[in-house]
């Protein structure tokens, strides 16, 4: 298939790429920009291990097309960072225990952030409910719910102490 | 000593950052410069003769760069020696649906595809064996020629007497239960890239590199020795991250060979990823297991004799299962005191894709139907389940009449722990309608006590570097497969050294660098490279003390390696004292200023007075430990004692551990009589892991094995019809998500066992095994149906709660299996033969009516 010229606006940077028109949005991030944090890991967009966020919404990039996206800001795990040091989820899901092989992880980090920016308060409920779009084979999700739960609890005390110190 | 200062800590993975970042690179994340893409042509037939290969299509095709077949590569290898029968590719003979048979390396993966489906083969369909027990009556069309009816190895051990146990019985319990096939469904599927180099003074190809998903890259380099015909040395696999294992990268996956073979075809670097698919016919999971199994008892349940015949379908070659056959019998020991057992265990050849280890390796379907029995044992006798547990215990230390020598023993205090943490003596039988609770225990081996290759080679060696620079370097060959298996070493290194964690970098499982391990699998990590890190640090250690003793004019044994200093004992009142440190601390000079270092980019070398001193930085200390010493470098291995190496019958290898992990767990769940739906509420799971090293990574480990338990127990299960596989993606192929997954609490036991890296045993399998009668146990206590066949789906419920009711029989699949089928049914997937299915043999005993009745009769 002949390629075509798009423009694809990844992680706040702009790139320019020949790509065919079939090619779908986790090839052009792992292919051709490099970014391997997101991952394939069934052929059925039944795993959520390729999630990455489409102007703010998780999204499977294995089964969109690339060229679909023009015009829009895509969001992978590596672009997370907080100011290149890691982001208060990314630490907790290390301290916790929330990554056992990883695999699934970067998934995980866009669906996480993601109900995080909507719900700064979910219950145990929402966060099962938004969590069971992504599959994880090894850590049974406990540890993934302590991790949420200490960054929505630091979020909080931080927001306590703004208040006290406004006061 | 139990004040320590890195074990026993939660700490964070050495590696989370990588994986939480995205930067961790898995083998698909790496390319080289002219990197091929392979794709492997499947066997349509789940058993068929290769009359022709016409593979001229295919390599005509523009770029396309080599197409290999059975061939090009035709030694056979198996991961146990007595196992040899696969090839990289068929030869002659295809033996599952899913078999590979070619290879093509393009420059991408459109057109490696495209040239699969020009690649012209002539089959001549054999009949095929799916069912296990009709496989074991096969007189002709083997599976493989020299393996008589089909049985890859049987086993038939008695161990005390069994008949007198049985005769001095007052109550015997005799029941069928079937666990059905499982898998892995790791979430990185397999990948392997092979690069071969030229050598500069013959010019051709030379060295081979593969970085692979492996779980045991020296096995892989072994293997791929044998296949290539090169010496081993030539052979360079590098583990980078593994996306999990379970079992399902222990062994030699046929892409790792074949991706090295198109590389010497194609001249070329090659990269093979398996897509989800290919990773289910690639398999090697949980064999379907059917278990007949008899307990007699006394009044009060004490067991007198076990007799257990257990079938395993193992699939189309041997893998690991002449190992899964042996654990299924020798594992009845070591839990329980049960003093005669009778084991007879078959190991039956299919035409599916093989079986091979799984996490709980051959220990879990016969778990489920021992604690299954026991419960039923209990109902009869009007016991409690907790209390038939109890009266059977061992009292360690024993050594089994299997062989199996037990030290450390923590099962008493998990169930103990599991009855009070979940209310067992109040809850029990008072929940409301639907509700129940059920027990069960579980152990597993930490590492086997003999390698898969007979020999005196240690299983683990691990190599230290220490420089000027205070950076300790640990070269392990454990792979890192998530379990923690570096971080567990870093920590054993630091705790030893007395230095942080941050000063210690592990370079681990890359066959040119490491020390030889034998890989991540029967959980050996951690007991094995934990002690042979163990060991290496405490040689470097020794040579940092003498010299460090020389320095501050005392004894070697008054030198304290803590909190990153070495001082002297009695210098700080106190030794353990943390405010030691912190005083020394602040007297010491800023990091990186140390005497008689070379400083990147600086020849600034202070020389200090040679007097005594009271206490050292930990870079003084090495620095004077190597001007005194030369080079600071350690070295430590792990062998098994042979006191732990088990009995001397035949197949008694397989069993012996150093140490045993036991588990309890008891599930809380209800059921929907209606519409035959398990909810698991709670699991209270108890583990004896020894030593929690790092308490997150045992809880992580523990959790992880019930809640695949819980997948095995509710969901997972490989369907088969016709030898295709029904459900060869995670959608369908079900596992638990976070939205039915239960709140798992995880109760850590310590009982320190004497032979452990600091006390340390498994944590990463033993649970599983308890989890799958845990919950049939609840479920039989929520509705009162006993279910003897795994998984509890609604369906299997239903039936059951059916026949209690004395309602008519509904079978399922009636309708749906049609006799005598002239073809293989159609496979919806990305295997190559879409729209029709291919035809069978006339002889194929799934064509014969009576056959095929006898089939569906036996499943039920």
């Amino acid at each position: 298939m002949k390629k075509e010229l798009i423009s694809l606006r990844v992680n706040r940077r702009t790139y320019e790429l020949a790509i065919e028109p079939s090619k779908l949005l986790l090839d052009v991030l792992r292919q051709d920009l490099d970014l391997t944090g997101s991952k394939r890991a069934c052929d059925d967009s039944s795993c959520g291990a390729c999630t990455v966020q489409v102007d703010g919404i998780p999204m499977l990039s294995c089964t969109m097309l690339a060229a679909s996206c023009e015009g829009q800001e895509i969001t992978t795990v590596e672009g997370l960072a907080d100011r290149g040091g890691l982001a208060a989820l990314q630490k907790a899901y290390g301290d916790f225990g929330g990554a056992q092989c990883g695999f699934c992880t970067p998934g995980f980090m866009m669906t996480v952030k993601w109900l995080l920016a909507n719900n700064p308060d979910p219950t145990e409920d929402e966060i099962r409910n938004a969590l069971s779009s992504n599959l994880c084979r090894c850590t049974g999700y406990s540890q993934m719910y302590q991790a949420i739960r200490a960054v929505l609890d630091a979020e909080q005390k931080g927001l306590k102490q703004e208040l006290v110190e406004a006061k | 000593m139990t004040d320590f200062s890195i074990i026993g800590k939660p700490i964070a993975m050495v590696d989370a950052a990588g994986k939480t970042t995205g930067a961790g690179k898995y083998a698909d994340d790496f390319k080289l410069p002219g990197m091929l893409i392979g794709k492997i042509l499947h066997s349509p037939y789940p058993h068929a003769r290769i009359k022709s290969i016409d593979t001229s299509g295919a390599k005509a095709l523009d770029g396309v760069v080599a197409v290999i077949t059975g061939e090009d590569a035709p030694n056979p290898y198996g991961i146990l020696p007595v196992g040899h029968d696969e090839t990289a590719l068929a030869v002659g003979k295809v033996r599952y649906v899913g078999d590979h048979v070619a290879c093509v390396a393009a420059i991408s993966e459109e057109i490696a595809e495209r040239a699969l489906e020009l690649i012209e083969i002539d089959y001549e369909p054999l009949p095929a064996w799916f069912d296990p027990e009709q496989s074991m009556k096969a007189e002709i069309d083997l599976i493989h020629e020299n393996r008589p009816h089909n049985i890859e190895k049987d086993y038939h051990h008695v161990f005390g007497d069994p008949d007198k146990g049985f005769a001095d019985a007052d109550y015997v319990h005799e029941a069928r239960y079937i666990a059905n096939e499982v898998t892995h469904a790791a979430m990185e599927p397999h990948c392997t890239l092979a690069n071969f180099e030229l050598d500069p003074h013959t010019g051709k190809l030379g060295r081979l590199t593969v970085w692979s998903s492996t779980q045991v890259p020296y096995y892989l380099q072994h293997k791929l020795s044998l296949v290539l015909e090169m010496p081993m040395s030539q052979i360079r696999v590098i583990k980078p991250l593994v996306g999990g294992g379970f079992g399902g990268k222990s062994e030699i996956i046929p892409l790792e060979i074949i991706a090295a073979v198109a590389a010497r075809a194609a001249k070329a670097p090659v990269k093979i990823t398996y897509t989800r698919e290919e990773v289910f016919w690639a398999h090697r999971g949980r064999p379907r297991t059917i278990i007949d199994l008899k307990t007699g008892v006394k009044n009060d349940g004490r067991v007198t004799s076990v007799a257990c015949k257990v079938i395993q379908d193992g699939g189309a070659y041997c893998s690991y299962g002449v190992v899964t056959i042996l654990y299924s019998g020798a594992l009845l020991g070591a839990l329980y005191d049960i003093p005669n057992i009778r084991y007879d265990g078959y190991r039956v050849l299919t035409n599916k894709p093989a079986c091979g280890a799984m996490r709980g390796h051959g220990t879990v379907n016969v778990r489920f139907a021992f604690e299954s029995q026991m419960d039923e044992i209990a109902a009869k006798l009007n016991l409690d389940p907790a209390a038939v547990r109890r009266i059977n215990l061992l009292k360690p230390p024993t050594v089994t009449v299997n062989g199996l020598r037990v030290l450390s023993y923590g099962l008493p205090e998990c169930i103990d722990q599991v009855i009070t943490r979940s209310g067992w003596l109040e809850r029990k039988g008072k929940l409301p309608k639907g509700h129940g609770l059920g027990m069960a225990c579980s152990h597993y081996v930490s590492g086997a006590a003999n390698s898969i290759i007979r020999s005196d080679m240690p299983h683990s060696t691990v190599n230290i570097k220490i420089d000027r620079d205070g950076g300790v370097v640990v070269y392990t060959g454990a792979s890192e497969i998530g379990q923690g298996s570096d971080t567990m070493t870093a920590q054993v290194v630091a705790e030893v050294l007395g230095c942080d964690l941050a000063r210690v970098k592990v370079i681990a499982a890359d066959t040119d660098l490491t020390p030889i391990d034998l890989g991540s699998y029967s959980s050996r990590v951690t007991f094995m490279a934990g002690n042979a890190a163990l060991r290496a640090a405490e040689e470097v250690k020794k040579n940092i003390v003498s010299a460090a003793a020389k320095r501050m004019n005392c004894p070697p044994e008054d030198v304290i390696m803590r909190n990153d200093h070495v001082y002297k004992r009695g210098v700080v009142p106190g030794d353990h004292d943390p405010t030691a440190a912190e005083i020394l601390e602040e007297k010491d000079a800023p990091r990186g200023r140390v005497d008689g270092q070379i400083l990147r980019g600086s020849v600034l070398q202070t020389r200090k007075e040679e007097g005594p001193k009271q206490h050292m930085s930990f870079e003084e200390a090495v620095v004077s430990a190597i001007d005194f010493h030369g080079a600071l470098t350690g070295t430590g291995s792990y062998a098994p004692p042979a006191e732990a190496r088990g009995g001397k019958h035949k197949g008694g290898g397989v069993g012996p551990s150093p140490a045993y992990s036991y588990s309890a767990q008891v599930a809380e769940v209800s059921v929907d009589e209606e519409t035959g739906e398990v909810r698991v509420h709670k699991i209270w799971a108890a583990h004896d892991c020894g030593r929690a090293l790092n308490p997150v990574a045992v809880e992580g480990q523990v959790i992880g094995s019930v809640w695949m338990g819980l997948g095995q127990a509710l969901e997972e299960e490989m369907v088969w019809k016709d030898g295709l596989l029904m459900n060869p993606g995670m959608l369908e192929y079900r596992s638990p998500s976070s939205a039915e997954s239960p709140d798992i609490e995880c109760i850590i036991v310590e009982s320190i066992d004497p032979e452990g890296p600091f006390g340390a045993k498994e944590a990463g399998e033993g649970s599983l095994a308890a989890t799958i009668p845990a919950i049939s146990n609840a479920i039989c206590d929520a509705v009162g149906v006993r279910l003897r066949e795994s998984p509890f789906t609604p369906e299997r419920i239903l039936a059951a709660l059916r026949a209690k009711k004395g309602m008519k029989r509904i079978e399922m699949t009636e309708s749906v299996d049609p006799t005598a089928p002239a073809t293989f049914r159609e496979h919806g997937g990305s295997l190559w033969f879409r729209g029709k299915g291919p035809l069978r043999d006339p002889l194929d005993p799934s064509r014969q009516p009576s056959r095929a009745s006898a089939v569906l009769g036996g499943k039920q």
